[in-house]
């Protein structure tokens, strides 16, 4: 299947206005798998089942985009996040 | 034990949550260009990144965040060592004091491995540890640590 051809804007490297902005929850060997668990349902109020799906993938893949929207939404997660220890960092998607 | 670990853990984070509540020392902060993450490695892991490949956003992000993320450990820590009985033995918690103790754990566990250098293959680690090996010791601590917060992750779910 062939990509349709786009005429795309020049990316100047500036954040743009509409693309969302994510939070992505980096692997690391020390935090346990419950508690990551048990944070993404405290922080997010995700239920059991998607935090641990999330963790899963955190823990498999290295990292896990946990959340999205407005760019300062996801530097208080980040902040959240780092004050349960978990690494956390903010990227434009 | 537990007592000197977190205290220890404190000592880290307090130097600087003095400044937090010095007025000047937070403007001359605010006012720096960016800050710089630490470059002790146990600090570093504590007090993280919230940008990754972005040294300018990750400083901005850090002059803006870092005081408050030290004084909530330090609370965090302190709450511990306050509830935490001088002789052992059980101890009664709220939610909020579980809360605050599962924190605490986590951030004297990161230290500590942070340290120990754990892998991913933790296990293994400790298992290549000779019998006479003095890390044995911090390596069982480590891993006590880790029985002690699954118990209380278990707990608060």
């Amino acid at each position: 299947m062939a990509p349709a051809e786009v005429d795309r804007p020049v990316d100047q490297g500036k954040p743009t206005p509409d693309k969302p902005w994510v939070t992505i929850v980096w692997n690391d060997p020390i935090n346990l798998m419950s508690y990551v668990t048990y944070v993404f349902q405290h922080v997010f109020g995700y239920p059991k089942k998607k935090a641990e799906k999330l963790m899963l993938d955190v823990h498999h893949k290295g990292k896990a985009v946990v959340a999205s929207g407005a760019r300062e939404a996801m530097e208080h997660n980040v902040e959240v996040l780092h004050g349960y220890g978990l690494w956390a960092t903010v990227h434009q998607d | 034990m537990l007592r000197s670990l977190v205290s220890q853990v404190m000592d880290l984070i307090e130097p600087e949550v003095a400044r937090a509540t010095d007025l000047d020392e937070l403007e001359a902060l605010l006012q720096a260009d960016a800050a710089q993450p630490p470059k002790d490695p146990v600090l570093a892991r504590l007090l993280p990144d919230g940008y990754k490949d972005d040294p300018d956003a990750a400083g901005e992000f850090r002059k803006y965040t870092e005081l408050a993320l030290r004084a909530a450990k330090h609370e965090s820590a302190q709450l511990m060592l306050d509830t935490l009985p001088e002789e052992g033995g059980k101890i009664q918690l709220t939610p909020e004091q579980a809360q605050a103790w599962m924190k605490a754990l986590n951030d004297v566990r990161l230290a500590l491995g942070t340290k120990l250098g754990v892998s991913e293959d933790f296990e293994a680690q400790w298992d290549r540890l000779g019998e006479k090996d003095p890390l044995r010791t911090a390596f069982e601590v480590y891993a006590w640590l880790g029985a002690v917060q699954e118990s209380l992750v278990r707990a608060l779910w």
